[in-house]
């Protein structure tokens, strides 16, 4: 298969706090030496705590950061330090569905509107050839055309986050970054929307990087997983070998932490003892080491660097 | 468990209005209780009209053109929908506060978090700006901020998705409410600090006796948090009933078919079981049942008459004509 997308050693920070000359003193460390690979075709998830760095790391992926360092491969062309100019061209072939879907409306637009822009901006579709698939979206996304005149703020949280999958729809790109593209839908339009993803995949061969948190779905959707913690990933694997066989420490309580739809089920749990380091001070060793129950003396010296412990299985720490 | 109940909304029908005359009704004359010290869950197809309610319970609707035009909110004693400004005011992010669903947009975007949460803090207790910013700091680390003080200079847009929603759920708890609305409350959150979120709000029903009405699509949440839930579909409710009985015996098909697309992790299946059909516009309900056009039980007098929510168990209501035949 080929890669469409690859990372290589990318790191992002943010500043915060400033002196009185006004420059800033502290940054934090968002995203930290991450790399991987995302081949044509498949869904690649990032998985992790909140604010582990998953939207930055797509919206680097998107080019709307720039990062400080690494690069970012994109149909063979790198493009982490591109113009915007140079980016919008290359949008059409990239689209992202937001985490935020009330705040990535702009709330003066009508849902048609919103819709048809994408395709306004790469296309030179007649509007009457722009309506036919702003419609078709919208019923794909569970949405009447009665809706197609509203503004934003008149949808509830899911139909928001369904205008905004329609959006990144309309111009078919090849590579579609979903951060939590489906948090605030039910189970059943949940269910829906992904098998329409699903659908769209086997018949475009459309490419999915799937930003969640909820470790059923990502099970269900993805060919390949990424765990991140504070702003590193700490293992990478195929669905089933980190499913059945998580090696890091962090994953293994990741996985044991999901509710089970059953009220007789009683789970064993793995409590996380110990703070979530600052991403400010970032630990010198082994980022999850302040948390770890397997955690030795090197762990706080030492950082871990990733090793592929079976085929295309790699992790982070010094247990392996 | 009491049986006291601290909330009765009953009847409640909220509108909106594009002008004078048109409007479209979101909410649909529904009544339920929530007891004092219970944990009460409220599920439904996206749109159906679950945030709708919990903003119509908290006056919240002003600025929208939704305006509650039937019913009775009765809470602690004062009916919400005659109290004065002033008391509502007192009441609302004091004895009764609410989580919002858009976090990242709930929260002000010009104003640093130490502010917004101070402010919050010292309207409804005696605090001092000092101490406010103490139990500021102090909510942010039981809401599992790794970092406390960093966020507290934040503005919101330097925030991740996640962690706006825990400002949230800090500011929400921060003054020990007797009800507490969370509306689709850890929907940012990893399952590790989900987990810690949902032990917090156990916690303050457990030790302070608070109510909560929980919001939520995650029926695994639902499973583990709530003692009833209410099943609401456009606009209404069609099912009411304790947990284990939903999810071992819904009777609605509505439910029946939301309890069949749960995701289950382990159960290896690529393409998932979901209800056909999707929820009708508000603007043009059916004439029946609302759901039958999705049902696939329905029949002619589904599709022409609209069934009443009934009593169909203990504690279990249901509206559906396959239960109140005869
Ligand atoms: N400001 C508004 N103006 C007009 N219609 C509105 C407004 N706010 C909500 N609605 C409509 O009211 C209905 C109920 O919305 P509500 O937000 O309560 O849904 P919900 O059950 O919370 O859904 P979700 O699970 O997607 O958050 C929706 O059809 C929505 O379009
Ligand atoms: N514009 C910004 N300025 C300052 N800090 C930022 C900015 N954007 C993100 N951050 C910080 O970077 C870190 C990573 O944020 P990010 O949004 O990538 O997390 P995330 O993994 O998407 O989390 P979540 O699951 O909660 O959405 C957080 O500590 C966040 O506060
Ligand atoms: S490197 Fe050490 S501290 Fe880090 S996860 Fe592995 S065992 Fe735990
Ligand atoms: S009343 Fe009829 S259409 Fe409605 S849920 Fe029951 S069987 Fe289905
Ligand atoms: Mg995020
Ligand atoms: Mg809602």
């Amino acid at each position: 298969m080929e890669k469409i997308l690859s990372l290589k050693n990318v790191s992002k920070t943010f500043p915060v706090g400033k002196s009185l000359l006004g420059q800033p003193t502290k940054f934090v460390h968002a995203v930290n030496n991450v790399s991987f690979d995302v081949y044509e075709g498949e869904t690649f998830s990032i998985v992790g705590e909140s604010g582990c760095g998953k939207s930055t790391t797509g919206r680097l992926i998107n080019r709307l950061l720039t990062p400080d360092s690494g690069e970012i491969w994109f149909q063979g062309k790198e493009i982490s330090k591109i113009s915007q100019d140079e980016m919008r061209p290359l949008r059409k072939d990239m689209q992202m569905i937001f985490q935020d879907p009330a705040g990535s409306l702009n709330p003066r637009m009508r849902v048609s509107e919103l819709i048809e822009e994408p395709l306004l901006i790469h296309t030179n579709m007649t509007p009457q050839e722009r309506m036919k698939i702003v419609n078709e979206l919208l019923g794909i996304v569970g949405l009447s055309d009665k809706h197609a005149q509203r503004y934003p703020h008149e949808f509830s949280g899911g139909q928001k986050q369904r205008i905004g999958i329609a959006r990144a729809l309309t111009v078919r790109p090849s590579l579609i970054i979903a951060d939590e593209p489906i948090s605030a839908l039910d189970v059943s339009i949940q269910a829906q929307v992904l098998n329409l993803l699903h659908n769209l995949q086997e018949k475009y061969n459309l490419t999915y990087v799937f930003i969640s948190h909820d470790l059923s779905v990502v099970e269900m959707i993805s060919d390949r997983i990424a765990v991140m913690y504070l702003g590193f990933v700490v293992e990478t694997a195929p669905k089933d070998m980190l499913y059945k066989n998580p090696l890091h420490p962090y994953t293994e309580a990741l996985l044991s932490a999901v509710p089970i739809p059953d009220p007789n089920y009683k789970k064993e749990r793995i409590i996380l003892e110990g703070d979530i380091p600052s991403t400010i001070n970032l630990p010198k060793g082994c980022p999850f080491a302040a948390r770890c129950s397997k955690c030795r003396p090197e762990c706080l010296e030492q950082r871990p660097e990733q090793k592929e412990v079976e085929p295309g299985h790699f992790v982070s720490c010094h247990l392996y | 468990m009491s049986q006291e109940v601290l909330l009765k909304v009953k009847d409640l029908r909220t509108e909106f209005f594009s002008s004078k005359k048109s409007s479209v009704t979101a909410v649909h004359n529904i009544s339920f209780d929530i007891y004092k010290g219970e944990i009460l869950g409220l599920v439904g197809e996206s749109g159906c009209g679950k945030s709708v309610t919990s903003l119509s319970i908290m006056q919240l609707l002003k600025d929208t053109p939704g305006k509650v035009t039937n019913g009775e909110i009765v809470f602690d004693g004062v009916d919400l929908l005659k109290a004065s400004d002033a008391e509502i005011r007192d009441i609302r992010g004091g004895k009764m506060s609410m989580i919002f669903q858009e976090p990242m947009s709930s929260l002000n975007p010009s104003m640093r978090i130490d502010k917004q949460m101070i402010e919050g803090i010292r309207l409804h207790t005696k605090m001092s700006k000092e101490e406010a910013r103490n139990h500021a700091a102090e909510m942010l680390k039981k809401v599992g901020i790794p970092d406390p003080q960093r966020v507290l200079k934040n503005y919101p847009h330097q925030l991740s998705g996640g962690m706006s929603q825990r400002v949230m759920i800090a500011m929400a708890m921060s003054c020990d409410p007797k009800l507490l609305i969370a509306d689709e409350p850890t929907t940012a959150l990893d399952v590790t600090i989900q987990a810690q979120i949902l032990d917090l709000m156990k916690k303050i029903q457990k030790e302070e006796g608070s109510s909560i009405l929980l919001i939520t699509h995650d029926l695994g949440v639902v499973a583990e948090m709530c003692s009833r839930v209410i099943v609401m579909y456009a606009g209404k409710i069609v099912e009411e009933a304790p947990v284990e009985v939903l999810f071992n015996n819904p009777t609605h098909p509505y439910t029946q078919g939301l309890i069949a697309s749960v995701p289950k992790l382990g159960s290896g299946v690529k393409v998932l079981p979901s209800i056909p059909g999707s929820v009708p516009d508000l603007a043009s309900m059916p004439q029946g049942c609302r759901f039958a056009p999705r049902c696939k039980y329905a029949t002619e007098k589904c599709r022409t008459q609209e069934p009443d929510l009934v009593v169909v168990g203990e504690n279990q209501r249901c509206r559906c004509w396959l239960k109140q035949e005869g």
